[in-house]
C-alpha cells in the first residue's frame, strides 16, 4: 500500500503577491510555502503511515526550487518525492495540471490498495479543481472535503464537511482524497528527518519522461494549452478593519441594525 | 571560507522556528509567571528528536553536529530562554560527556533513555563553596566494593528537580587536588540520591534549578565516568561545549528582544511618527543587528569547530562572553525603547532582561572566560 499526496508550493500571502504581466503568478519574487490544505493531506498520510506502515510519496508540479519543498515534507516523515518541471509545463491552469499530474500519478503507478490525497484547494487559486480533476482522468472514486479519515481493509470512511453538514461516505481502495485543515494538525519536521531527507529518493518527471502518457496531450499542457484565460490580476484593495460589536442583547441587535441602515445595506 | 548554513542546518533552524512560533511563544510568558516547567514542550522536543540530538544514531540520536544544537536552542530562545536552557544542559552538559567519555555499556544504557526514552539529563558540578573555583568541591566518592558511596551536595543545578540522570563530579582522592576528582552517572532513583532546596531566581522560572543531596548515595563502580581522577579534565571538557549553548541561548534571547523592539517601535507613535522613525532608535537597532552578526559568526564557529574535532576552548569562551554582554546590553536598550510599558509584565522585555543576566554569570561567569581567552593567548 501507498499513499501519493499531491502538494503544491505557493506564495506566503503573508508577504507580497506580485504579478506578471501576462497575468500569472511572479513566483520567483515571491517567499514561498506549502500549500496549508497540502500539509493536511500529507500528514492524514504519515498517519496511515504511523498506523499501517505504508509508503508515503509526495509529488508536486513546479519550478526546479519545489524540490526544497519535497525534501520538507520528507523530513516530516514521506518516504519518497517526485518533482514534475519541465518549461513545457509552465503556466498550465487546472485542466492541464491535473492532466500532467495524472499522468505523473499514473507513471508511478496506482495499485488497488492505494490513496492518492490532495489538499482540497490552493491558497494561490483557490479553485478546488485540480484533486477532483486527477480523480477524473485517472477514474477513480474520489471523497472531496475529508475532515476524518479511517481506514480498514480496502474501505476507507470518510467524513466530509460541507457547509451545512458532515456526510459520511465508505469508498473502497484506490480512490482519491481531497483534505481540509479540520483533518488534522500538520507534524513539525524532525530532527532526524531533516537528517535523513536527503538520503532518500526524489526524482524529477520532465516532458520527456511524460510527452508520450496518454493521459498527456500535448495541444493542452502550458500556458499555451490552458483553456483558462487570465484577463486581469490585480491586488485587491484593502478593507477596512472593520467594526466588532459585542453582546446578543436587544439594545446591542438595534445599534447592529442602525449602522446596517444607515451604510443602506439593510 | 564558507559562511553559508548547511541546507539541512537551513531546515533545523525553519523546523525550529515553526515550533518555537507555535508552540513556546504562547506560553512563554505564563511558564515565568508560574514558574512551571514547560513539560509538554519538552516531551514534544523530545519526540521531535531535539533533546539529546547529537546523540549518535546507533543509540537513539539523529548524529546531528553542535552546530545543528546551537541553531535550536537560539531559536527556542528567542521567546523562552528556560526551554533554550532545559536543551542546552540536556544536550551540551549530559549527554555530550556520556558520549564523549562514557564506555560502550554505558552509551547503551543511557544514551537511549536520554533520546528515546524521554529521560532529562543534568551536570553536577557547582558546589556552596566551589562556584568559578571548580577545583574545590567537597563531594566525596568512596569505592565499597562494588559501589562508590557519594557524600555532599551540589547547588544551582539545572533540570535538577525535572531530571533523571545526572553527571556527577566528586572527589575519589582530596589529597590530589583536580586530579582527584572523577565523574559519575547518577540515576535519582539510585538510594541517598534526593533533591535539596528548590531555586527562587530572578529570571529563567521555567527552567528548573535545584540543590541536589546526596546521602550515602550507592553508585554502582561501572558508573564511573572516564578514568578515576580524570573528572576535572572532563567537566572542564564539557563546559567548553556547553558555553556553545549559553552563547547560542544568549544570542536568542538578544534576537528575539531585538525583534519584540522592532514591531513595537514601528508601531509606537511619538511626536507625529513612528518612533521606529528616529535616528537614535535606528542607530540602536544598527549596533544590536551588529552585535547578532558578530555574536552568531562567533557561536557558529565554535560549534563549527568542535563538530570537526578542533580545539574550541578558546572561541567557546569568546562566544558565550561575547553574547551574554550582547544579550544583556540588547536587552536593556530594547526594553527602553518600550519606555514604561517595557517595565510591566504586559511585554515579554522585562522577562527577557531577567533571563538575560544569567548567561553572565552561569557555566562560567565573564570573568571567568576572560581567564580562559587570556590563558589561550599565551601571554
Amino acid at each position: 500500500m501507498k499513499i501519493i499526496v499531491c502538494v503544491k508550493q505557493v506564495p506566503d500571502t503573508s508577504g507580497k503577491v506580485a504579478v506578471n504581466p501576462d497575468g500569472t503568478l511572479n513566483r520567483a519574487s515571491m517567499q514561498t510555502i506549502t500549500n496549508p490544505d497540502d500539509m493536511n493531506a500529507v500528514e492524514a498520510a504519515l498517519k496511515l503511515k504511523d498506523a499501517t506502515g505504508c509508503k508515503v510519496m509526495v509529488v508536486t508540479m513546479g519550478p526546479p526550487p519545489a524540490a526544497g519543498m519535497l525534501r520538507e515534507l520528507m523530513a516530516m516523515g514521506a518516504d519518497e518525492g517526485v518533482l514534475v518541471s519541465a518549461r513545457e509545463f509552465g503556466g498550465s491552469d487546472t485542466y492541464a495540471t491535473s492532466q500532467i499530474l495524472a499522468a505523473a500519478i499514473s507513471t508511478i503507478g496506482v495499485e488497488d490498495d492505494d490513496i492518492v490525497m490532495c489538499g482540497r484547494q490552493a491558497i494561490d487559486g483557490d479553485t478546488a479543481q485540480v484533486g477532483p480533476q486527477i480523480a477524473e482522468k485517472l477514474h477513480l472514486p474520489q471523497v472531496t472535503y475529508a475532515a476524518d479519515i479511517q481506514k480498514d481493509g480496502d474501505t476507507v470512511t470518510v467524513k466530509r464537511m460541507l457547509e451545512d453538514g458532515y456526510m459520511t461516505i465508505k469508498v473502497k481502495t484506490p480512490c482519491l482524497i481531497t483534505c481540509i485543515k479540520e483533518l488534522n494538525a500538520p507534524r513539525y519536521m524532525s530532527i532526524d528527518g531533516i537528517y535523513s531527507t536527503y538520503n532518500k529518493p526524489l526524482e524529477t518527471y520532465d516532458y520527456e519522461k511524460l510527452k508520450d502518457h496518454p493521459l498527456i496531450d500535448a495541444t493542452t499542457i502550458g500556458l499555451k494549452g490552458s483553456p483558462t484565460n487570465i484577463f486581469k490580476s490585480f491586488t485587491p484593495p484593502q478593507k477596512g478593519a472593520g467594526m466588532m460589536l459585542e453582546g446578543a442583547d436587544k439594545e446591542t441587535c438595534e445599534k447592529l441594525a442602525g449602522i446596517l441602515a444607515a451604510k443602506h445595506i439593510i | 571560507m564558507d559562511f553559508n548554513l548547511s541546507r539541512e542546518h537551513q531546515l533545523v533552524r525553519k523546523m525550529m522556528a515553526e515550533f518555537t512560533e507555535n508552540e513556546v511563544k504562547p506560553i512563554a510568558a505564563e511558564t515565568d509567571k508560574t514558574s512551571q516547567y514547560p513539560r509538554e514542550n519538552i516531551e514534544k522536543l523530545f519526540d521531535l528528536g531535539v533533546m539529546g540530538m547529537c546523540v549518535p544514531k546507533e543509540y537513539g540520536g539523529a548524529g546531528a553536529d553542535p552546530l545543528a544544537s546551537a541553531i535550536c536552542i537560539e531559536e527556542l530562545s528567542k521567546q523562552c530562554a528556560s526551554t533554550g536552557d532545559i536543551v542546552a544542559t540536556h544536550n551540551g552538559l549530559c549527554c555530550d560527556p556520556i558520549i564523549m567519555h562514557g564506555t560502550e555499556a554505558q552509551k547503551a544504557k543511557y544514551l537511549p533513555m536520554l533520546t528515546k526514552g524521554h529521560k532529562v539529563g543534568a551536570f553536577c558540578l557547582t558546589e556552596s563553596d566551589a562556584g568559578s573555583d571548580a577545583a574545590k568541591g567537597q563531594t566525596e566518592a568512596k569505592l565499597d566494593g562494588d559501589h562508590y558511596v557519594l557524600n555532599g551536595s551540589k547547588i544551582f543545578i539545572t533540570n535538577g528537580y525535572v531530571a533523571d540522570v545526572f553527571v556527577v563530579f566528586a572527589m575519589t582522592d582530596k589529597t590530589k587536588g583536580t586530579r582527584g576528582i572523577s565523574a559519575f552517572i547518577v540515576e535519582s532513583s539510585f538510594p541517598g540520591f534526593s533533591v535539596g532546596k528548590h531555586e527562587e531566581k530572578m529570571g529563567l522560572h521555567g527552567s528548573p534549578t535545584a540543590e541536589i543531596v546526596f546521602t550515602d548515595c550507592i553508585v554502582p563502580k561501572e558508573n564511573l565516568l572516564g578514568q578515576e581522577g580524570k573528572g576535572f579534565k572532563i567537566a572542564m571538557q564539557t563546559l567548553d561545549g556547553g558555553r556553545i549553548g549559553i552563547a547560542a541561548q544568549a544570542l536568542g534571547i538578544a534576537e528575539g528582544a531585538m525583534e519584540e523592539a522592532m514591531a513595537y517601535t514601528k508601531g509606537r507613535v511619538q511626536f507625529g511618527k513612528p518612533i521606529s522613525k528616529f535616528q537614535n532608535t535606528q542607530f540602536t537597532f544598527a549596533d544590536m543587528a551588529m552585535r547578532s552578526e558578530a555574536g552568531r559568526l562567533l557561536t557558529y564557529q565554535a560549534a563549527t569547530l568542535k563538530g570537526e574535532g578542533k580545539r574550541f576552548t578558546k572561541e567557546a569562551a569568546m562566544a558565550k562572553l561575547f553574547c551574554s554582554e550582547h544579550a544583556m546590553l540588547t536587552t536593556t536598550k530594547a526594553l527602553q525603547m518600550f519606555g514604561g510599558y517595557g517595565y510591566t509584565k504586559d511585554y515579554p522585555l522585562e522577562r527577557m532582561m531577567r533571563d538575560a543576566k544569567i548567561t553572565e554569570i552561569y557555566e562560567g561567569t565573564s570573568e571567568i572566560q576572560r581567564v580562559v581567552i587570556s590563558g589561550n593567548l599565551g601571554l
